[in-house]
């Protein structure tokens, strides 16, 4: 079942775009992952699927509808969105921000406190469920948010098949530790077995090429490459992309490529 | 275990909800001349009935229990206002009166005092808090363009700002005083000080009116307000539509102080203090925070009226210049703290 599709979608704010041409089909259950340069247009790609920009040429569906046809609640029931950064200044306890991801769906109180616990161990943010938001630091914040967008991902909390849902992270690594890094692309690979359709912008490109089916490599606005990890990096193209000499080996155990500066 | 806050807010409301009929009384009883229970009680007994005649009766009747209630009335809107203005901006120290809403809606009203001054008092009381009304839906809306953006709102700008707009309104006010005869300078300090002391029955009809409709239409954006406060595009991800959600706010926040100012004149930093101390009790869910706020709001004009006849007798502090020396040492510390409450920089 295709979950998204965009057909030569453009993409930014007034008149000029920001993306050009980005074609891309998500299947039930892919791991899709976004790489580019800073800049690239990995983040815009995220926000058109998510509604905050505005398709400016070309097709992008949702489900089987177009992507603007969808109401925004219907949208947030659909798909989960973690931002880049959060600005969230007022002290609501960890749990309380978690809890804020079931607002598109109506389960009642004892479906939402069940998924919040579960969305809770899932991030190890349970033994700091009732610290200050505010007060926390960077990588707790930002697991705190995984948590309140895993919470939203939910319809009930059956753990049933999540077909049709789209998971959209933007760097949600940038501030996590090793182990954390590694719960969370075990995370990932649970969900996505469960038919969810998950699209990550990472530049850890080593975690990326464990953790994604394809990867889409953007720069300046276009979608310039599509495969598998091992299809994609090659040194030479790597190398002209990031415009710094690289080498590209594999993994011991995993077979999939990883990339290191020469 | 979050369930932990909300059983707590639930008892912060129920107290609070608990201590209303002791302050009216007490508003009711105390003054000048302090009434004791059984004549309080007797004289309840004898409006009741119809009967003004005693002594008693006619000071409750047509003196304390109307401009105990309009303190009640302004307090609760000025609460309910303050909180949902700081849900608005996300911002802590978005208070209307410190951001330029009443300012603005003083401004509003003044023009409306010059140029509708001939009409009947009845008529003026209506187009007076029209005027209110658009004046603080201005402010808003211009502070609300210059101050934010979508990675939030400057407290700088969004400070200067209502600096601005009450300076002009203040200017716009001498003015009015430069021009005004005896009735309307009586009017117009009366106003300028905040002061309960004009509550009549379309005054307290008007004020009742808009606190019933703001009681019930403001907690149904508890669950988009907490969302917001994540972030305005956050908020939209969850399904919220955030543009709908700002223009309702704003002319529901325009209508609460545009009333309030229009009846009572300008009362400052209770929409600052009141949502400032409740936040510290419930945390900053709206769903608890809006109705707690309310009846806090309500509490503290009804016992600040009541301590402003109280304080210098026979003579009467006007509770404008009391809620500001309390309200204004609170906002120093706010400040002073402000890393500590999790604010943003400037």
């Amino acid at each position: 079942m295709t979950t998204l599709a965009l057909h030569d979608a453009s993409a930014g704010w007034g008149a000029c775009p920001v993306l050009t041409g980005i074609s891309l089909r998500c299947k039930a259950g892919d791991i899709v992952g976004l790489l580019g340069p800073n800049g690239a247009g990995k983040s815009t790609l995220l926000r058109l699927i998510a509604g905050d920009t505005d398709l400016l040429a070309g097709s992008a569906e949702l489900g089987s509808k177009p992507l603007a046809s969808w109401s925004s609640a219907a949208r947030a029931r659909c798909i989960a969105y973690l931002p880049q950064a959060s600005s969230l200044t007022f002290p609501f306890t960890v749990s309380e921000v978690v809890a804020l991801g079931r607002l598109p769906h109506a389960g009642g109180r004892q479906c939402d406190m069940t998924l919040v616990e579960w969305a809770l161990a899932a991030t190890d943010t349970q033994p700091i469920a009732n610290r200050l938001y505010p007060l926390l630091s960077g990588g707790e914040k930002q697991r705190v948010q995984l948590a309140r967008v895993l919470c939203q991902l939910e319809t009930d909390a059956s753990g049933g098949s999540l077909d049709g849902k789209l998971l959209l992270l933007d760097e949600p690594t940038a501030a996590l530790d090793l182990r954390h890094q590694q719960d969370l692309v075990a995370l990932l690979r649970q969900l996505a077995g469960r038919g969810c359709t998950v699209l990550v912008a990472l530049h850890d490109i080593n975690l990326l090429s464990s953790l994604c089916h394809r990867v889409m490599v953007v720069d300046r606005g276009h979608g310039i490459a599509l495969g598998t990890p091992a299809e994609v990096f090659s040194a030479d193209f790597l190398q002209s992309l990031y415009g710094t000499p690289l080498c590209v080996s594999t993994h011991p155990t995993g077979g999939y490529p990883l990339v290191f500066p020469q | 275990m979050y369930g932990d806050r909300s059983s707590r807010a639930r008892r912060v409301i129920a107290v609070l909800t608990g201590l209303q009929l002791p302050a009216l009384l007490l508003g009711v009883a105390l003054g000048v001349v302090a009434l004791s229970p059984d004549e309080l009680l007797g004289a309840l007994a004898d409006m009741l009935r119809g009967d003004t005649s005693s002594q008693a009766a006619l000071i409750v009747g047509h003196i304390r229990l109307p401009r105990t209630l309009l303190a009640a009335a302004c307090g609760t809107i000025l609460a309910l206002c303050g909180a949902v203005t700081q849900g608005l901006f996300r911002n802590p120290l978005a208070d209307p009166s410190l951001i330029g809403v009443t300012g603005g809606a003083s401004l509003g009203a003044a023009l409306v005092m010059v140029l509708a001054a001939p009409a009947g008092l009845a008529l003026m009381l209506g187009l007076v808090s029209a005027g209110a009304f658009l004046g603080g839906a201005a402010a808003v809306v211009l502070v609300y363009r210059l101050a934010t953006d979508s990675s939030g709102t400057s407290v700088a700008t969004m400070l200067l700002a209502g600096i601005g707009i009450t300076a002009l309104s203040g200017a716009a006010v001498s003015l009015l005083e430069f021009h005004a005869d005896n009735q309307m300078l009586r009017r117009i300090s009366l106003w300028k000080m905040g002061s309960f002391d004009n509550a009549r029955l379309p005054e307290l009809g008007l004020a009742f009116g808009v606190t019933a409709l703001l009681c019930t239409v403001l907690p149904r954006y508890a669950s988009a307000l907490n969302a917001l406060l994540l972030g305005e595009s956050e908020a939209s991800h969850l399904g919220v539509d955030v543009a709908r959600l700002k223009r309702h706010l704003v002319a529901w926040v325009a209508l609460g102080v545009g009333v309030s100012v229009a009846l009572a004149g300008t009362i400052a930093f209770v929409g600052l203090v009141v949502p400032h101390m409740i936040r510290l009790l419930t945390g900053p869910d709206h769903r608890y925070l809006l109705p707690a706020s309310a009846l806090a709001g309500a509490l503290l004009l009804m016992c600040a009226d009541t301590a402003a006849r109280l304080l210098a007798p026979p003579a009467e502090v006007p509770v404008g210049i009391l809620t500001a020396l309390l309200g204004v040492p609170f906002f120093m510390s706010l400040l002073r703290q402000r890393r500590q409450f999790g604010l943003p920089a400037a």
